[in-house]
C-alpha cells in the first residue's frame, strides 16, 4: 500500500540552521499522525513541507506516490488547517469556506450548498453570513477546519490547531477530531507541543528534537518504553534513574525510565524491585499526590492515587515497583 | 528599606502637582478634554471654519462692472462655473488626476508589496530613505529640474537619439492631445512630473496595508488552491485596497488641487488650482474661485462614496 506521505532523508536548511535534518518517515493512508515536539524541533518545518510552503534542501517527498518537491501547495490535494486559522476577514464564513471550490472554477451555487453542508458538519449550520472577526476562538477553529476539509484533501494537516483554545474546549474538540478522523477516513497529521493531546489522539507519534525523529511509534510505545532520555523526559516526566541506583536494583543498564504512576509507597510484592528513601515533598494535583522521595541522592517523583495516605516530608519510605515498568536504556 | 516601612498607601508627591494627578487618574474625562480641546478647538474654528466661510463665497456673485462682490445669495457663479471654458477645465484637470492616479498605483505596488514582504533590515531603511529622499528636497527645484529633464534640449531626447529611439519620442509627441513640441510643453510631460511628485503618498499607504496583511493568509489560499494570480486577486488585492483607496486619495485631491507643476511644465491650458489662482489674484473674482474649489471637495466626496458601496473599507 502506497504510503499517505513519504519522506526519505529530507533536510531543509535555513543558513547554517537545520530545521529538519535527514529526517526518514512514513505516514499510511487513513493514519492519524502525530508529530510531537518542542518549538523549534522540526515538527513545524516537516509540516510545512508537506503543505508545500517549504522546499527540502535535500531529500525526496512523495504523497500518495506522486513527488511532491517542486510541487507548489496550490497544486497539491493537501489542505491545512493553521495555528492561528488563518481566515480571510474581508469574506464571511461562508465564502472562507468556500474559497477553495471558487478558485477551483466550481459554480456558485454548488459551492454555497458543499461549504454549508462542511459547515453543518463542524456544527456551525447557519453561521455563514458572518464575519471572521464575529466567531469565538472555537468557532473560528471549526470554520478552519471546514474550510480545508471542504476540499476532500488526501491529507489534512493541522498545525496546532488546539493551541489557543481553552481546556475544556481543547478536551472536546480532541474527541471531535477523532472522531471525525475516523468517520471521513482522511489521513490526518498534527502538530503539537503538547503531549497529551498526541497521546490521546493519534494513532501513531514521531517525536521531534533538534530537526531529527528521536522515536516514532504506537502512543504505548513512545510512553511505556521510550528510547532515549530526551523521549522520557519530553512525553510525561518520567523519573530517569541513573546507572549507580539500576545496579542497586541489580540491573545492569546506563539508564533507566520509571514512570512516577508505576511507582507504589510502602507496599511491596515478592518479585517486585524495592528502593529505601525519604520524603522531601509532596503536593496534591486532585486525583493523585505527587510525592517527591530522595533515594540516596536520586531524586524520584511518585504519582500516588490521591485515596492511599500520604508520608509526612521526612519520613523513611520503601518504593516499590516491577521489573516490567523499568524500561532500560542504552544510553544515559 | 526605607520605601517598604510602615506604609501600605505611598504620601502624594509635591502638593499641588500631587493632586493634580489624583484629580486627572480619577476623572479620566477631563484629562482626555484638557488634550483634545486646543486641536479640536483648532480643527472645528480655524481649520473647517475658514473653509466653511471660503465655500460660502461661491454663492455669492460679482458685479461686472464695478468688481465688487454682491453679498446676496444666487446660484449665478455655478452656472458661469459650468459654462464651456471653466468645465473644459474641469474635465482636463479630473482626467489628468485619474490618470496619474491609476499610474501610481501600478507603479507603486510592486515597490509597497516588495518593501512590506521581504525588505528586511537594512534593505527596509533603503526603501524608506528611497521614497522619502525626494521629499525632503524643494517642491520647486524639482519641478525645475524636471523642465529640463524633459526638454527638447534635456537628457531624455539626448538618450533616445544615442539609443536610435528619437522616432519614437517623435511618434509619441506628434500624437494629438498628449504630444506637443516637446515633453516639457505637453501634457505627457505633466502627466510625469505629477506621477513623480506624489509617487511617495501612494507609496506610504500601500505599504503600511500589505504589511498589515498577515502571510499566513497568502499561504491559506495557496494551500486552498489560489495560484499566484488568483491570491493575488481574491485576498492581497481587497486587502490592500483600504490602502490603494488612501494613497489615491493623496494623488488625486493634490493633483486636482496642484496649480504650479501644470504652469512650469505643459501647455498653456489652465487645470482647476491655475484657475483658482487666477480668479482670486488677477481677476479678483472670489466667488468663482471659490466655486472652483469645490469642485475637488465633490469629487472627493463622491470618489469616497463609490469607493465605500464598493466595499474598499470592509477590510480595515
Amino acid at each position: 500500500m502506497t504510503a499517505a506521505v513519504l519522506f526519505e532523508n529530507v533536510s531543509r536548511h535555513f543558513g547554517t540552521v537545520k530545521a529538519v535534518d535527514a529526517v526518514d518517515l512514513e505516514i499510511a493512508a487513513g493514519e492519524f499522525f502525530a508529530m510531537l515536539g518542542p518549538s523549534g524541533s522540526g515538527k513545524t518545518t516537516c509540516l510545512r513541507l508537506m503543505a508545500g510552503f517549504e522546499q527540502p534542501t535535500d531529500g525526496h517527498i512523495e504523497i500518495f506516490g506522486e513527488t511532491a518537491e517542486g510541487v507548489p501547495p496550490y497544486r497539491r490535494s493537501v489542505n491545512t488547517v493553521f495555528q492561528d486559522y488563518a481566515l480571510f476577514p474581508h469574506l464571511s464564513i461562508l465564502d472562507n469556506v468556500a474559497y477553495g471550490l471558487m478558485v477551483k472554477g466550481i459554480g456558485r451555487q454548488e459551492r454555497r450548498k458543499a461549504a454549508e453542508d462542511a459547515l453543518a458538519m463542524v456544527k456551525l449550520p447557519g453561521y455563514g453570513q458572518r464575519k471572521p472577526g464575529q466567531l469565538s476562538g472555537g468557532q473560528r477553529q471549526r470554520v478552519a477546519l471546514a474550510r480545508a476539509l471542504v476540499n476532500k484533501p488526501k491529507v489534512l494537516l493541522l498545525d496546532e490547531p488546539l493551541g489557543a483554545l481553552d481546556l475544556k474546549l481543547r478536551e472536546q474538540m480532541q474527541e471531535e477530531l477523532k472522531s471525525l478522523q475516523k468517520s471521513l477516513g482522511i489521513t490526518f497529521v498534527f502538530v503539537t507541543h503538547d503531549q497529551g493531546e498526541a497521546l490521546s489522539m493519534a494513532d501513531r507519534i514521531a517525536v521531534f528534537n533538534d530537526g531529527k525523529i528521536q522515536q516514532l511509534g504506537t502512543p504505548e510505545d513512545i510512553y511505556q518504553r521510550p528510547q532515549t532520555r530526551f523521549v522520557a523526559d519530553f512525553v510525561g516526566s518520567s523519573n530517569i534513574l541513573s546507572s549507580a541506583t539500576c545496579a542497586r536494583l541489580g540491573v545492569p543498564a546506563a539508564a533507566a525510565s520509571l514512570r512516577p504512576e508505576a511507582i507504589a509507597i510502602g507496599t511491596s510484592w515478592a518479585e517486585q524491585l524495592t528502593l529505601p528513601g525519604i520524603v522531601t515533598a509532596r503536593s496534591f494535583l486532585g486525583a493523585v499526590n505527587r510525592v517527591s522521595v530522595d533515594c540516596d541522592g536520586e531524586k524520584i517523583i511518585v504519582a500516588s492515587p490521591a485515596a492511599m495516605p500520604v508520608p509526612d516530608i521526612g519520613a523513611q519510605v520503601q518504593l516499590a515497583f516491577s521489573r516490567n515498568d523499568l524500561h532500560l536504556m542504552e544510553v544515559a | 528599606m526605607t520605601l517598604a516601612s510602615t506604609h501600605t498607601v505611598l504620601p502624594n508627591g509635591p502638593r499641588l502637582i500631587g493632586r493634580i494627578s489624583d484629580f486627572l487618574w480619577k476623572h479620566p474625562h477631563v484629562l482626555l478634554a484638557v488634550l483634545l480641546g486646543p486641536p479640536v478647538l483648532w480643527l472645528g474654528v480655524i481649520y473647517l471654519g475658514s473653509l466653511f466661510a471660503l465655500l460660502l463665497q461661491s454663492f455669492f456673485s460679482i458685479d461686472d462692472f464695478s468688481g465688487l462682490i454682491n453679498y446676496e445669495f444666487t446660484l449665478a457663479t455655478y452656472r458661469q462655473l459650468l459654462s464651456d471654458a471653466n468645465f473644459d477645465i474641469i474635465v482636463r484637470t479630473v482626467l489628468m488626476a485619474a490618470t496619474v492616479t491609476l499610474f501610481s498605483a501600478l507603479i507603486a505596488f510592486p515597490i509597497a508589496y516588495y518593501a512590506a514582504r521581504y525588505a528586511k533590515g537594512k534593505w527596509k531603511a533603503v526603501f524608506y530613505l528611497g521614497v522619502m529622499l525626494p521629499l525632503w528636497s524643494s517642491y520647486l527645484v524639482k519641478i525645475y529640474a524636471w523642465k529640463l529633464i524633459l526638454a527638447k534640449e534635456g537628457i531624455l531626447t539626448w538618450a533616445f537619439t544615442k539609443l536610435n529611439l528619437l522616432w519614437l519620442l517623435d511618434g509619441w509627441l506628434s500624437l494629438p492631445i498628449i504630444g506637443g513640441n516637446s515633453l516639457s510643453v505637453s501634457y505627457t510631460g505633466t502627466f510625469l512630473v505629477f506621477v513623480y511628485v506624489w509617487m511617495p503618498f501612494m507609496i506610504l499607504p500601500i505599504q503600511a496595508a500589505l504589511e498589515r496583511v498577515p502571510a499566513n493568509l497568502i499561504e491559506a489560499s495557496s494551500d486552498l488552491g489560489g495560484n499566484p494570480g488568483q491570491t493575488f486577486r481574491h485576498v492581497l488585492f481587497p486587502l490592500a485596497l483600504p490602502g490603494i483607496v488612501a494613497g489615491s486619495i493623496f494623488t488625486f485631491s493634490l493633483t486636482l488641487g496642484d496649480y504650479i507643476i501644470p504652469q512650469i511644465v505643459g501647455s498653456s491650458r489652465l487645470f482647476i488650482g491655475q484657475a483658482v489662482y487666477a480668479q482670486q489674484g488677477t481677476a479678483g473674482n472670489i466667488p468663482l474661485a471659490a466655486a472652483f474649489t469645490v469642485v475637488p471637495i465633490v469629487i472627493m466626496g463622491l470618489y469616497l462614496w463609490m469607493a465605500k458601496r464598493m466595499g474598499a473599507f470592509d477590510a480595515l
